[in-house]
Parts: C-alpha cells; structure tokens; sequence
C-alpha cells in the first residue's frame, strides 16, 4: 500500500521560499498568480491494510513540525 | 570548594561540526573540565552542564534538528532537563532543543533566504540566569551568527508569555533573519534550558574578534559551582 503526506507551513506562517517563487513567477510575466505555498510530499510504503493510525501518527510525530506545519495524507493504493 | 571543576558534556551528533570549538574554550579558555558524549550513548557521564552545540545534525535532513531528537541520548537529555540540570543549545543545537520540546517556538528559514555568517550586536536582556550571571542587563555583545534557519517562530500567546516571563536572554540589536521580537536567545520556563542562535564559543578569545561569548560558559560552571 502506497500513501502520499503532504507537509506545508500552517496559513499564517510566512513562508519565504513560496514568496520568492511568487515574486519570481511575476517576473517572468505570470501576472495572475495570487499566491505560492511551498511545501514537502512524502510517499511512504506499508504493509499495513489500514495504516491510517500509523499515518497520522508519524506525520504528527515527525514529519511534520506542529508549531509552524499543517499535514495531510492520502492512501494512494 | 571555589576550584572544584564543572564537567561539560558536549553532544556530538553525525554532522555536528562545532564540538571541538565548544571543548577547546570550555577546557582551555575557561579552564573547566569537558568530554564528548556520542549521541548513541544512553548515560552523560556525570556531565554538570549538556552542551548541544552547533553544525548540521543529520544534514539538516527533514528540518533542522529534527532527527537528532528521535538519539537515544536525547531521553537523558529529557531527564536531565526535568531534574533541573544546565543544558545550553548553540545553533543547530538550539534547533534541537525546539524540535525536542524542551523550548517552545520553531525556526524558520531566514527572511531573505540567505545563510547568514556575520557578527552581530546582541543586548543583555536577562542577566539573572544560571548562564547570564557574570552579564549585566543592558549589556551590548559581539557574537557571530552562521545560520540559514534562525527566523524563529511562536503564536503570539507564547511571544508574550517569553516577554513577560522575561525568558528572551538575549536580542538581536539589528535582526538579522525576522526572528520574532528580535530574539536571539530563550530560556525554558524553570531557567535551566537555553537555546541560542549566536555561537558563543566563537566569541571567547579576543584574538578572534570578541570575547564576549565566554561568560555563557563561565557563568554556568559559577552556578554549578555555587549551587
């Protein structure tokens, strides 16, 4: 089973990486982008048939920073 | 027993690459006994003070200090903590202390994006800690930086609870990276956790440009001594 976690900085948080993407993305001519959010993807392999407990868990525990990040995750397969 | 020596333990972790700059001023400069503690170790030796100390603990891998907190080590680190025992987190070490929950906050990358390495002017905010005391409140310090994550993060409720509880050690005269309310160092709520951006053990030899980080050491191996 393949699940996929997404990590991103909670709304609020300023995320510099994004900004400067943004910024960039304006100067090549992209006028209609409002905003950019950068974050990180996991895709992580289980054994297990129901693995949404391990899931939360680990993206809680270490994939994600709760000060500053929000998650989510998806069982792909 | 005004001789008796403080022993340092001074966490290496894979990647730390300031061990050797905090043992030499420990032992040389300020004339206390330090050792090296592996971070597969479970014991800290009768370590008196834990010194997390700077460099790039797993590579930074993930965020900054995020996997060294899962060492085995970091469990006594814990205990030591809850007892009341002296740890001081230089830079990545810092980042640990946050990652671990033994501070509260997080780092963010620096606004601007840029590794920083420079000197910069610090202000004595609290000179009443067991690694301030040889300070004075209002005391301005030439300390180095060298960072990419030290834009550090809190909710407000937590910014003001450090402002009121006077934990904010020490702050930035001319933030460097958007750190929150200019802050440069903290302390944890019972006073015996410090974490720091600026990295001490590079200020304690005038020859280098500045002494002025030297007393962070001297002033815990004092309060080891006298407590």
């Amino acid at each position: 089973m393949r699940a996929k976690i997404e990590v991103f900085l909670k709304e609020g948080v300023l995320d510099p990486q994004g900004e400067t993407i943004k910024r960039a993305l304006y100067t090549l001519g992209y006028s209609s982008i409002k905003d950019v959010r950068q974050g990180k993807v996991f895709y992580i392999e289980l054994k297990d048939k129901n693995p949404q407990g391990i899931l939360e868990e680990i993206a809680r525990k270490v994939l994600a920073n709760p000060v500053i990040e929000d998650f989510r995750w998806e069982v792909e397969r | 027993m005004g001789s008796r020596k403080v022993k340092f333990g001074i966490v290496v972790y894979p990647g730390t690459n300031c061990d050797m700059d905090t043992h030499y001023v420990i032992k040389e400069v300020a004339g206390e006994e330090a050792q090296y503690l592996w971070h597969e170790d479970l014991d800290l030796k009768g370590s008196q003070v834990v010194v997390l100390p700077g460099g790039f603990s797993y590579g930074d891998y993930l965020r900054s200090g995020a996997i060294a907190r899962f060492s085995p080590i970091m469990k006594k680190i814990k205990k030591f903590a809850e007892k009341g025992g002296l740890i001081i987190g230089i830079c990545n070490g810092f980042q640990i202390l946050l990652e671990s929950g033994l501070l509260p906050g997080a780092m963010l990358r620096n606004r601007g994006l840029r590794f920083i390495c420079s000197f910069e002017e610090l202000l004595v905010e609290n000179d009443e800690t067991p690694f301030t005391l040889l300070y004075t409140k209002g005391e301005r310090l030439r300390m180095p930086i060298a960072h990419i994550d030290g834009n550090y993060f809190a909710e407000i409720d937590v910014l003001s609870e450090l402002e009121r509880e006077r934990r904010i050690v020490f702050r930035y005269i001319n933030n460097p990276n958007g750190s929150a309310h200019d802050l440069a160092g903290i302390i944890s709520k019972k006073g015996n956790v410090f974490g720091l951006m600026p990295h001490p053990e590079r200020a304690s030899e005038a020859l280098l440009g500045s002494a002025d980080g030297l007393r962070v050491f001297l002033s815990a191996a004092k309060y080891v001594r006298e407590s």
